[in-house]
């Protein structure tokens, strides 16, 4: 068949930046152009729903998908595009991990209402909620109803390949592209089902050019309290709490090049099952204290532990969500 | 993620014990069988039974039958603890065949049967016990024993009797000795003693004879005056550095004249083998029959290291033996093997202020009491009050000072009743006075010690069975006058008393080295929150401590007495001589390892290995572990951020699982 | 409730001390409560917090963690990293709204059979008094819509 290979991309409950970073990729856009047919990529094509429903299953050779899972609708597009696509790739942290989305785990979803809908910050003057189904005179409109939690897709359904980043680097998407066209030329395998791609083998660490020592961590500090900071030295070794040790690499360790820490966009690194956890006892293992009172001092400095450690992965840890969070099920 | 990679589950034959009724009484096992045939079936349990005795040899027939018959790859024993019969059933797989770390051990009875009464509960709990066992055991990996061989050297810490008793052992067996002792001489405290219990032996003509042995032994390299101050290695190959300090006298030239000690101009109290009963000159020997006879200097006292004048030694050494330029010497020896007998300190008197130590001029402690009654000591064996010359009239003697008294030490310190007749008997054979025993209990239960308590109460010792309250000097009346009371309960009398006597001695507790916490670390073996070494059974393994290679014996693990002591000694020597001849010591595989395309290199894990067992290799950037040095206690597995480590027998795989399995009922009801 | 709360928790003993000490109240036929299942490590330095969280998640109502004293740690000082996780991962379940005190260390040598028996008594009763936590449950329990919170619309 002269046919072109169907292309989609879906965003779900994101921000957009994923859609920007693979149009960062820069003319290679126009390479995905003349490869492929766009069916479905509702940022920059107006395809409907319904074309999609009309594909043949399985006729969408790479879909990728970027965004958590918070409503019915996320969650209906995701089984639909699951049937309808050969590859499905959970793009980005939100569709992987559950990224800043994820965070409302954190909270009853009554309190979310409430803060986006009736805080004093808020122009709503009729105190206006959204519902579900509303009656206007042309019928009814309904709008999707939020799930009990956010999910990353890989929760709801089957996932190929995960492409970590809160976005992916753009050369790493540019890798990936240029490895579907490898395989689509006959020229290179598929990593095996399941398979972590467009990102290292390792930690931001392996990536980064600071140099570091045997570690022991009297204080931890926020990066302004110690600016300015060493730029050769790890920013760990100087108390700043940088998540680089826990977090895959493949983005060059672009932030702590910057001076920045690594906040941990990249997710946990191969075969760990809770990200958190792995932050957790790397930072309190080298913490040099040993009596109780001297080392709750030195963790004072993180005051928000369940943030620094589970900002972008809380809906892919072992707990997936805080317990405020379930409160509404009666549990 | 399920860790199964094989494709199929393997096959897992479950025995559960009854050991006797021990387990079955508790425990329905009939059930916990049934159950696991048909409920853990799913997981890939084939066979499940039950039996009487599993560790027996026809328990164990029924695993070996079932691996080479049905073709068993994992086998789980639902039996006592581990620490038990590990060891049995491992034993028992490796002869059908199959790698015995592929056999796990599930305790249903310390931890179910022993401990629960309710059956239904503890069944349910045993099932859950068992689940996590099946679970955990298919996550296991075969593993294969590391062989280590042995440096037929040996290294003993501490030249008290325990030291010396071990190094003669080892020596004479035609194997090599380091012995290390802190002071100038071997001999520890035993050789501070007068007359020693039950026999009344000399302690100096019992010790000497062996110190002479010692220092003589061509198998014995002594290094005394020296301290140890690096361990590095494991059981088998050990690296020890050692810190000669310097003697200031040259032991090539010295013959242990004694010229440069009659010389010295200068005296100081000789607070250590003295007891602060008496002066040394600044150069000296600690006692006459020291070992080696070379003298040492005391620097800080010395008046040429002050001032920069006298060397009276240096110029009447008839052998220019004298070196006031000798720096302190580190040496680094290989040894196979450590035995550690640091002695004990005794405890400080003066906390105890209501008995007056320090305060009023009479009350000794039994230590100075030793010194004083030895004929070479600084009275000539005179018993007299701290004037030196007048005899006392009255003694107490006071047992358990600092010892059994939540206030010092809890614990009793199992000479002191012995020591204190000891000194009854002494004190009326030279001086006739008469002599009070303050006691709390009589402990007198080795061979021959009841005999002796008997024999000093026929000879006419008062014994008084009462806590004492306080020794004071404030006379209530004309015949306390000039004389301490002791105002003491006697409570089998009944009623309070106050004795006024002229001397007082305090039977002082035994206590650990006050550096022991550092020695325990040097050495890697664990210390109590006392400081008493531990060993690895109180019972069966009284001179093994749980760090291989390393023994310890003496006083150094509890007070003791000399038999004990020597027995220790004995008994350590016998271990390191059992290695030695083996020639090789197999070490168990849990060890930690680093997959290096996975590590990152953030050095996170370099500061957590207390065994120096964690490289960095700055050219590659990534850690390494050295499996000979890693004792397996899965501390940088837990910390590695990257999760780029792995424990062997411990792995992550395995311990989800048997969480994973234990609380498989809960999950079933959801 | 006609029934009273069990908890099931699950408690981390080492090899050298605590697991000793377990031994010891069973070699002692010391009785204590049967809601503790217990893991051997080879030293509570092992002990990693994800093990902590996923028998929590997986159902557990609490989490014991028993090691040797400060000091007298078999491999010298990997207790006190223990010590150390605990600290913060106590701080993590309450920012997860977890109650901490879900989760207790316990230090325990080896000769203190008695001790370790009532330290499992005593946190057995802190956990009924909590209330069980059934992570599993709630997880399970999800996928289903949830009513929107009812809250008035102004006219």
């Amino acid at each position: 068949m002269s046919e072109k290979p169907k292309f989609a991309m879906y965003w779900s409950g994101s921000c957009g930046g994923c859609e920007i970073a693979v149009l960062n990729i820069g003319e290679k856009i126009l390479e995905v152009d003349a490869r492929f047919e766009v069916a479905f990529w509702p940022v920059a094509v107006d395809a409907k729903v319904k074309d999609v429903e009309a594909l043949p299953d399985g006729d969408i050779l790479l879909t990728l998908w970027n965004g958590s899972i918070r409503n019915e609708e996320n969650e209906h597009m995701a089984h639909l595009l699951r049937r309808k696509s050969k590859l499905l790739v959970a793009f980005g942290s939100c569709a992987t991990e559950g990224c800043i989305p994820g965070l409302a785990n954190l909270a009853p979803l009554g309190e979310i209402f409430e803060t986006v809908y009736h805080t004093i910050s808020t122009d709503n003057p009729q105190g206006i909620h959204p519902q579900p189904v509303t009656q206007v005179p042309e019928g009814e409109i309904t709008i999707p109803a939020l799930k009990d939690r956010v999910y990353t897709l890989s929760q709801v359904v089957d996932v190929d390949y995960y492409m970590p980043g809160c976005p992916p680097e753009s050369h790493q998407i540019a890798a990936v592209l240029d490895l579907v066209f490898q395989v689509l030329e006959g020229k290179a395998q598929l990593p095996p089902k399941g398979s972590v791609i467009g990102a290292g083998g390792s930690t931001v660490c392996d990536e980064c050019p600071r140099a570091r020592n045997v570690k022991t961590i009297k204080a931890f500090r926020r990066i302004q309290e110690v600016a300015p900071a060493d730029p050769a030295l790890c920013l760990l070794e100087q108390g700043i709490p940088c998540n680089g040790p826990a977090t895959r690499s493949g983005c060059d360790a672009r932030c702590p090049r910057a001076g920045a820490q690594c906040i941990g966009c990249y997710g946990p690194a191969e075969g760990v099952i809770d990200y958190g956890a792995r932050l957790m006892t790397a930072f309190a293992s080298v913490i040099d204290a040993t009596e109780p009172e001297e080392i709750e001092r030195i963790l004072d400095g993180i005051p928000d532990p369940a943030g620094q450690f589970y900002r972008f992965n809380l809906a892919d840890s072992l707990f997936k969500a805080g317990a405020p969070a379930f409160k509404h099920n009666g549990h | 993620m399920s860790a199964e990679s094989k494709s199929s589950k393997p096959k897992v034959g479950v025995y559960i014990c009854h050991c006797g009724t021990n387990i079955s009484h508790t425990v329905d096992v009939e059930q916990v069988r049934e159950w696991a045939e048909k409920t853990l079936g799913a997981e890939g349990v084939v066979i499940a039974r039950d039996y009487k005795f599993m560790c027996s040899s026809l328990g164990q027939e029924l695993i070996e039958k079932d691996i080479k018959e049905l073709g068993l790859e994992r086998v789980v024993v639902a039996a006592c603890s581990p620490h038990l019969h590990e060891m049995t059933f491992r034993g028992a797989s490796k002869r059908s065949g199959l790698n015995p770390y592929l056999t796990e051990l599930a305790s249903i009875r310390e931890q179910v049967s022993w401990v629960h009464t309710d059956k239904a509960v503890a069944t349910e709990k045993a099932k859950a016990v068992v689940a996590g066992a099946v679970r955990r055991v298919i996550q296991n990996e075969p593993l294969e024993e590391i062989r280590v061989p042995i440096h037929p050297d040996t290294l003993v810490v501490g030249g008290g009797i325990a030291g010396i008793q071990a190094a003669l052992e080892i020596a004479n067996a035609g194997f090599k000795v380091y012995l290390v002792e802190r002071e100038p001489s071997i001999g520890g405290h035993m050789a501070q003693f007068d007359k020693t219990f039950p026999t009344l032996d000399c302690a100096a003509c019992i010790l000497t004879p062996r110190m002479f042995e010692a220092g003589n032994h061509p198998n014995i390299e002594l290094l005394t005056w020296s301290e140890v101050t690096h361990v590095a290695g494991y059981v088998g190959n050990f690296t020890v550095t050692i810190k000669k300090k310097p003697r200031y006298v040259n032991t090539d030239l010295c013959t242990g004249c004694g010229i440069c000690v009659e010389k010295c101009p200068k005296k100081v109290v000789d607070d250590v083998y003295e007891a602060g009963l008496g002066y040394r000159k600044v150069v000296y020997t600690p006692f006459a029959q020291a070992v080696p006879k070379y003298p040492v200097i005391d620097a800080p006292n010395c008046t040429y290291f002050q001032k920069g004048t006298c060397k009276a030694c240096e110029k009447f050494c008839p052998t220019n033996a004298i070196d006031f330029t000798q720096k302190e010497e580190y040496v680094t020896i290989q040894v196979g093997n450590i035995i550690l007998a640091t002695g004990y300190d005794l405890f400080d008197a003066r906390r105890v202020s209501n008995y007056g130590y320090g305060r009023l001029a009479n009350v000794f402690t039994s230590i100075e009491f030793e010194r004083m009654s030895n004929a070479a000591g600084p009275t000539g064996g005179n018993i007299v009050l701290r004037d030196g010359k007048t005899q006392p009239k009255t003694v107490g003697i006071i047992h358990c000072v600092g010892s059994r008294d939540k206030n010092y030490n809890n614990y009793c310190s199992s000479i002191c009743c012995m020591q204190s007749l000891k000194f009854a008997h002494l004190v009326r054979e030279r001086t006739g006075a008469t002599v009070y025993e303050f006691y709390i209990d009589m402990r007198t239960p080795m061979k021959a010690y009841d005999e002796f308590y008997q024999r000093v109460l026929e000879e006419g010792t008062l014994f008084v069975r009462g806590k004492v309250a306080q020794v004071t000097n404030a006379a209530r009346n004309e015949r306390e006058e000039g004389k301490l009371i002791i105002q003491v309960e006697d409570t089998l009398a009944g009623k309070q008393r106050r004795i006024p006597v002229d001397m007082v001695i305090l039977s002082i507790g035994m206590e650990p080295r006050h550096d022991a916490k550092e020695t325990s670390h040097l050495f890697g073996v664990g210390c109590s929150s006392d400081g008493w070494f531990i060993e690895k059974h109180p019972k069966l393994d009284p001179v093994s401590t749980m760090t291989e290679g390393v023994m310890i014996a003496g006083c150094a693990t509890g007070p003791k007495d000399i038999p004990a002591s020597v027995a220790q000694g004995a008994a350590a020597a016998a271990r390191v001589l059992n290695k030695i001849m083996q020639k090789e010591v197999v070490l168990e595989p849990i060890k930690a390892s680093i997959n290096e395309a996975q590590c990152s290199g953030c050095r996170i894990c370099n500061g957590l290995c207390p065994f120096n067992a964690i490289l960095f290799h700055e050219d590659r950037m990534v850690s390494e572990i050295n499996p000979a040095l890693c004792q397996g206690c899965g501390t940088c597995v837990a910390a590695c951020p990257a999760g780029a480590i792995s424990g062997t027998g411990f792995s992550n795989e395995q311990i989800l699982a048997q969480i994973d399995g234990l609380l498989m009922d809960v999950n079933l009801a959801v | 409730m006609s029934e009273t709360f069990e908890p099931v928790i699950i408690g981390f003993t080492c090899n050298w001390c605590s697991y000793r000490a377990a031994d010891l109240a069973g070699t002692a036929r010391m009785k204590y409560a049967p809601n503790v299942r217990l893991i051997r490590l080879m030293c509570s330095g092992r002990l990693d917090p994800t093990f902590v969280m996923k028998a929590l998640a997986s159902g557990a109502d609490g989490v014991l963690i028993t090691g040797c004293h400060p000091g007298e740690c078999h491999y010298i000082e990997q207790n006190y990293k223990a010590l150390r996780r605990y600290l913060l991962l106590r701080r993590v379940l309450k920012g997860m709204g977890i109650e901490p005190e879900r989760v207790k260390l316990v230090w325990a040598s080896a000769a203190e059979g008695m001790k370790l028996a009532q330290e499992i008594n005593t946190f057995v009763e802190e956990i009924r008094a909590l209330g069980p936590l059934g992570w599993n449950r709630k997880l399970a329990g999800n996928g289903h819509k949830v009513e929107e919170p009812a809250l008035e619309v102004a006219a």
